[in-house]
């Protein structure tokens, strides 16, 4: 029962482990690995409910009966490549924090701002 | 040409982008986006016109027949939403050219332009759009378009705070991504009208129930609900003013439509308020979210984060009147979601024409503006009896329409509180008020001139939008009431 269904714990998992580095990690750039791994995690969930046991690619051939559903497969692709827009832009933002700030600590430029603040 | 009006909606601002690089000219490109954004205004006018004559309008893209092909559906509802968009849109890029050249380097321009209208497209093709991926996938374009556009601030903390947006949207956009998976896996189809047909068979699964909480709670974040909204007031405030006044008129508005496109049309009232608490929880996070919200503008120093914080009160009200779950309740939310627009896209451009004059919009710089800025003070003061719901304003109307919902409903005391959290919208309006009138000029700084007239007239044209949709209501109460009697079933 447990076993049966593996890839949605693995799914689940993965998801756990995601969404935790984004919260608990101040590292800007390890907030965007788990905000990946994160979003991968659901990638894989569409890829996994598409696959028929057995089943074959959707192209047509002689002794195959059974075909797994190319649909997900193809807005994950489209997922896929909204995600790597996602991590470029972050990356370049945090590029950009480091160069302004000199850190990429969030605690560090929350300090940062908070004495600039008092300073004006 | 007139069948092809709703694919032009998305494709004439998505083209229209890069072309902008083969311009790049400052003024030219600026010229150029004014015009394309026009357009689309033309085009959602004579889209709402048409919805409203002949009811639903289906395009097929490529041809191809519903559940198989993607089809893009403008029905009432969606049709407001478009022509709320994209007259924001064009009204406020009006005043680009001039905000701009003061707070962007010259290189930067072009990216600024080609950016706005990628996140026009992003924002037609979530509302345009019948299918659930598309949506995803539209909600990335605007999304990420914006937080470049954040980003573009003058103020190193801009940066930060389009970094702490790009993490809270990407994670609400992922929430909604596996949301749709859920529903793709029980029913097998992505088409909006379908799933909502498909949905009553397997509508008790435990399956549908996580996606609906998943759709629900990424939506939410991406319209700033409290306690989703921590990313909004910082993002509004270091954003280049244009950025500030388009986004708040238009981006959590679109969000606010996701919520109401899938609890109304894709998982049906029957289900989306009666199997889950949503009501309650929704009720008690927008009065919540009023108070606090509200509460907070009064302490802060910046004046863009006044507004920004009245902006999530405000999200507060739609929600209210969301949750009332009558047609008088969706209607003063979508009421309130057009005047909205019309009254924080002409706060924040006046905070434009002031951050154009002395470079600064901290509260205690604006003493003495109100005799050197008369103009553009006067622009704020009206906007802020809006704001509050002061009579002859548009606030009034959809406050008005809150309350008649919430009493006919028989919630006497969500009345009480909605007036409750007026109030609390005047302290923070007088304290603008109060240092802006009367407070002698700061010294040095006694020959401030008045903003100019690409600022005024695009500021003065919206709170003129103001007052008229204020007394003569009949254009946006009819097609507010014709767009929720439609979610409810009732043919007028």
């Amino acid at each position: 029962m447990f076993l049966g269904l593996y890839n949605y714990w693995i799914v689940v998992l993965l998801m756990m482990i995601g969404f935790y580095i984004v919260i608990a990690h101040g590292n800007l750039v390890k907030k965007l690995v788990g905000l990946t791994i994160f979003q991968t995690s659901v990638f894989i969930f569409y890829i996994s409910v598409g696959v028929v046991e057995r089943g074959s690619a959707p192209i047509l051939a002689e002794g195959i009966s059974d075909y797994s559903n190319p649909l997900p497969h193809v807005l994950i692709l489209t997922a896929i490549v909204v995600g790597i827009a996602t991590t470029a832009l972050g990356l370049a933002l945090v590029i950009r924090i480091k160069e302004s700030y000199g850190c990429i600590e969030e605690d560090e430029i929350q300090k940062q701002d908070q004495l600039n603040e008092e300073k004006s | 040409m007139l069948a092809h009006l709703p694919i032009l909606q998305v494709v004439l601002p998505l083209m229209a982008a890069p072309l902008c690089w083969f311009l790049n000219r400052s003024k030219l490109v600026w010229i150029f986006a004014l015009l394309v954004c026009a357009a689309t205004c033309v085009n959602s006018i004579l889209l709402l016109i048409e919805v409203m004559k002949s009811g639903t309008i289906i395009y097929e893209l490529g041809g191809w027949e519903a559940p198989w092909g993607i089809e893009y559906r403008i029905d009432k509802l969606n049709a407001l939403l478009l022509l709320i968009i994209s007259t924001i849109g064009t009204v406020v890029l009006f005043a680009a050219n001039t905000s701009i050249q003061k707070e962007l380097s010259e290189d930067r321009h072009t990216l600024f332009y080609s950016l706005y209208l990628l996140s026009l497209t992003g924002m037609f093709g979530i509302v345009a759009t019948g299918d659930a991926f598309n949506v995803f996938v539209f909600l990335e374009i605007s999304s990420l378009s914006a937080y470049a556009l954040i980003a573009l601030g003058k103020d190193r903390r801009a940066l930060w705070a389009a970094f702490q947006y790009l993490i809270m949207g990407t994670i609400g956009a992922t929430f909604i991504l596996i949301g749709i998976g859920m529903l793709y896996q029980m029913t097998g189809t992505l088409n909006m009208s379908d799933l909502a047909v498909r949905l009553v068979d397997v509508g008790h699964t435990r399956t549908v129930f996580a996606a609906f909480a998943f759709l629900i709670v990424g939506i939410c974040l991406k319209l700033a609900l409290f306690p989703l909204h921590l990313w909004l007031p910082n993002a509004y405030a270091y954003a280049p003013s244009i950025v500030t006044a388009f986004l708040a008129a238009t981006s959590t508005k679109v969000a606010v439509y996701l919520l109401i496109r899938f609890t109304f049309t894709v998982f049906g009232i029957s289900f989306s308020f009666t199997s889950l608490p949503l009501q309650d929880i929704l009720m008690v996070l927008g009065l919540v979210g009023v108070f606090v919200a509200s509460i907070t503008a009064i302490y802060q120093q910046n004046v863009k984060h006044i507004l920004a914080y009245s902006s999530v009160a405000q999200v507060g009200y739609m929600i209210i009147g969301y949750s009332i779950n009558t047609s008088t309740g969706v209607m003063a939310s979508l009421l309130h979601l057009f005047n909205h627009a019309l009254m924080k896209s002409a706060l924040f451009l006046a905070l434009g024409a002031v951050m154009y004059r002395i470079g600064s919009v901290q509260l205690s710089q604006f003493q003495g503006l109100g005799r050197q800025m008369p103009l553009t003070m006067s622009a704020i003061v009206i906007g802020g009896l809006s704001l509050i719901g002061v009579p002859l304003t548009v606030g009034f109307v959809s406050k008005w329409y809150l309350l008649i919902a919430s009493v006919e409903a028989g919630m006497w005391p969500v009345a009480a509180l909605i007036l409750l959290g007026s109030l609390l919208a005047i302290v923070y309006i007088w304290r603008i008020v109060e240092m802006a009138y009367f407070k002698p000029p700061l010294a040095g700084r006694e020959t401030v001139k008045e903003a100019p007239w690409t600022f005024l007239g695009p500021i003065w044209a919206l709170v003129i939008a103001n007052i008229y949709f204020g007394i003569d209501t009949r254009l946006s109460v009819q097609v507010a009431q014709a767009a929720s009697q439609s979610l409810f079933g009732i043919n007028p």
